[in-house]
């Protein structure tokens, strides 16, 4: 049985540092996630954990000594936000292609201009093909979960992961949660004993690769996310079987017979899990679906998911700004075309964007409308932002 | 440290032949003589920002350095080697690790005075034990000599053309090496390899073996860019130090030290005239500039007599 605490979602993920004992840890203060380091670095002076701390001048060299580290054989872990992580972004596709498993806590945020500093996914959705694996998570807890899961995941299939939480709504707000005991965690996360590193027999990384030898390291690199897949899904069997919870790729809700649905990611899923309960309360064939893992992409699991319904939204709270659609959009018509599924109307939805408040009642307007388009088969402007003034 | 040319030379190269640097090139020395000062029984992990050196050396599936060897970027080498370090305390703690291990960082002057400057001066300020190695050539010369902030004033580069209206490049040479010194970092030194090679063997020893943050800032000719006939090499890094244009000293736990005094300072004219890309100074009607050029090496060779101690050239006189 686990340890019944009341944390927020940062003070959670430092807190699954902390049973972790990482080797090193090179970060930078960012709103939101600026706590993360503050917490870790608490427990690094009073002497609670074995990790180096690098209080370093900028987000781009918190990456730079993870990789570092991690090339020399050390657990290197570091947590950002919003311009902090694509001022990183030079450097998340080094790690990657480095296959360094280095793990970075992401307390998502908007990003400039204008400058604000609360929720959306512009910042994680701008490296989303960095090469880095990507989970996200609804609540506290969930945060927390990902996290222990994190290493196991990214040390198997040798690609660096970030565990992604939404800003304020998840990374500042206290929820209850569950603890795992600190000897499970660590017979869970086990120790990291890479073949080779920087620090055993003479090792060079990060060589210039001619036309000869690039194109063959990006496909490996390719490779190990396709086979990341099996490993998410492995580590959460093995989760499960500790804690009694139990993750997947995705979350299905409510979408035994749903006729229309929306997939969401992150905290907004909690709010619209909601309008869900109520719609169905009142006989509507109303359904959720929630994207854990967003890389790798469950293409074929989202398309299956979706096959049967007449229409669904897509929530992004990130907008690609390509006149068409949002990120989770664009691949999520991809997979049902790749698929075969073109059935079910979609709409692209950009919500939510600098911390905009979502509401059930949001959510609701969002089934509504898919609810019209299901009984007309006219989808009108498929490109939309929600709860904008025009 | 006693020295000896013969026995320093006896030790085993750490840096390979075979690699791509240019002939008459000064970084594949530069880097050749500062491993060499690493006492034979101990490991290192070298840390290379993206360079001529880099690409030249590390070409997949070849290395031609014998150590480990990381290359992470351009404007983080210095970020990725206390990264390196870190690591190793950790693992040392932990009984991970066997042996001692160097930590060396290698990056050209763009790399080191401009885009990797932040990354450097965090790491300087943190303290990590390691040595951070600028082989200074005065541009940027793996991209195609265009200009950076140690390129020195009036010089010719491909991003400061000498043109009609400009006569090379505007601004002077960004002094690094007191920029460093003023970090409070154990040992900075600027050298050279001349004559013996004692100046920079004995400066990279003391940088290497000094607990905590070291910097070492040495003058690397480049051919292509400077336009000197390769053979010339040690010519013209000679008559860089001899006209006190590139003065040799250290600053030793916040201490200026002269560590090499030229018996008679030579004018500039001699150091500029080998090189072309100083070429457009020697036409007639731009003796303005040689002249210039002088004033400013006079007044900052007189400013770190002041700093080292040393009597100023006029009270000798």
């Amino acid at each position: 049985m686990g340890i019944r605490e009341r944390l927020s979602g940062n003070e959670a993920i430092a807190y699954a540092m902390k049973q972790i004992d990482p080797d090193v840890m090179g970060a930078f203060p960012i709103t939101p996630s600026t706590e993360i380091p503050q917490y870790f670095s608490s427990y690094v002076d009073n002497g609670e954990v074995n990790t180096e701390f690098i209080a370093v001048e900028s987000e781009h060299s918190a990456l730079s000594t993870c990789i570092g580290a991690q090339a020399a054989g050390a657990r290197a872990v570091s947590a950002t936000s919003s311009c902090g992580l694509i001022y990183m972004a030079e450097m998340l596709y080094v790690a990657a292609s480095n296959r360094l498993p280095i793990t970075l806590a992401v307390s998502c945020r908007a990003l400039s201009g204008p400058i604000n500093i609360n929720n959306d996914h512009s910042d994680a959705m701008s490296v989303r093909d960095c090469g880095w694996l990507m989970l996200f998570a609804e609540t506290n807890q969930e945060a927390y979960d990902n996290y222990l899961q994190a290493m196991r995941i990214g040390e198997a299939v040798g690609l660096p992961i970030m565990i992604c939480q939404d800003g304020f709504i998840t990374s500042h707000a206290i929820e209850n949660i569950e603890l795992v005991e600190d000897d499970k965690v660590k017979a869970f996360v086990g120790e990291y004993t890479p073949q080779h590193t920087l620090l055993k027999n003479p090792m060079a990384v990060g060589p210039y690769a001619t036309p000869v030898y690039y194109i063959e390291s990006k496909r490996q690199q390719a490779q190990a996310m396709i086979d990341a897949k099996r490993v998410v899904r492995a580590v959460a069997d093995e989760f499960a079987r500790m804690t009694g919870r139990q993750y997947d790729l995705l979350e299905s809700y409510r979408m035994e017979d749903a006729e229309r649905a929306i997939v969401i990611m992150g905290s907004s899923a909690g709010t619209a899990k909601q309008a869900v309960d109520e719609l169905r309360e009142l006989g509507e064939k109303v359904g959720l679906i929630k994207i854990r893992c967003f890389r790798p992409f469950p293409a074929e699991e989202l398309a299956q998911a979706l096959r049967n319904t007449l229409a669904f939204g897509v929530m992004d709270k990130a907008d690609s700004f390509n006149a068409h659609c949002g990120p989770i959009y664009a691949e999520t018509a991809a997979a049902l075309y790749a698929q075969g599924v073109g059935a079910p109307k979609g709409i692209s939805y950009i919500y939510g964007l600098g911390g905009r408040d979502v509401r059930v009642e949001s959510i609701k307007r969002v089934f509504s409308d898919l609810e019209e388009i299901s009984r007309t088969g006219e989808t009108g402007e498929t490109y939309r932002y929600l709860d904008v003034r025009e | 440290m006693t020295y000896n040319l013969k026995q320093n030379l006896e030790r085993e190269e750490r840096l390979c032949g075979g690699h791509r640097m240019c002939a008459g090139c000064g970084s594949p020395i530069a880097i050749r003589t500062v491993l060499r000062q690493l006492e034979p029984e101990d490991k290192a992990v070298i840390t290379g920002a993206t360079s001529c050196m880099e690409v030249s050396t590390f070409m997949y599936p070849y290395t031609a350095w014998k150590d480990s060897f990381i290359h992470n970027a351009f404007e983080n080498a210095a970020a990725t080697c206390s990264g390196v370090e870190t690591a190793y305390r950790v693992l040392r703690k932990r009984g991970k690790v066997d042996g001692r291990y160097k930590f060396i960082t290698f990056g050209g002057d763009g790399g080191t005075y401009d885009i990797g400057f932040q990354s450097l001066s965090g790491a300087m300020e943190r303290g990590h034990d390691m040595v951070y190695v600028c082989y200074d050539n005065e541009a940027y010369m793996n991209t195609g000599i265009q200009r950076s902030s140690s390129t020195p004033w009036f010089a010719d580069t491909t991003t400061t053309p000498v043109g009609k209206a400009v006569p090379g490049k505007p601004q002077k040479k960004k002094d690094l090496t007191r920029i460093m010194a003023s970090h409070g970092i154990p040992y900075v030194a600027q050298t050279a390899f001349t004559k013996d090679f004692q100046d920079i063997s004995v400066k990279s020893h003391k940088a290497i073996y000094t607990q905590g943050a070291a910097f070492l800032n040495v003058l690397a000719p480049c051919p292509r860019g400077w336009r000197y006939p390769t053979e010339k090499l040690m010519e013209v890094t000679r008559l860089a130090v001899e006209s006190c244009v590139w003065p040799l000293y250290e600053v030793c736990e916040g201490v200026y030290k002269l560590t090499y005094m030229p018996k008679k300072k030579l004018p500039v004219e001699e150091y500029l005239k080998m090189q072309g890309r100083f070429a457009h100074l020697f036409r007639p009607g731009n003796e303005w500039m040689i002249q210039a050029i002088q004033e400013e090496v006079d007044r900052n060779w007189e400013e770190l007599l002041h700093l080292c101690g040393e009597a100023c050239s006029a009270e000798k006189r």
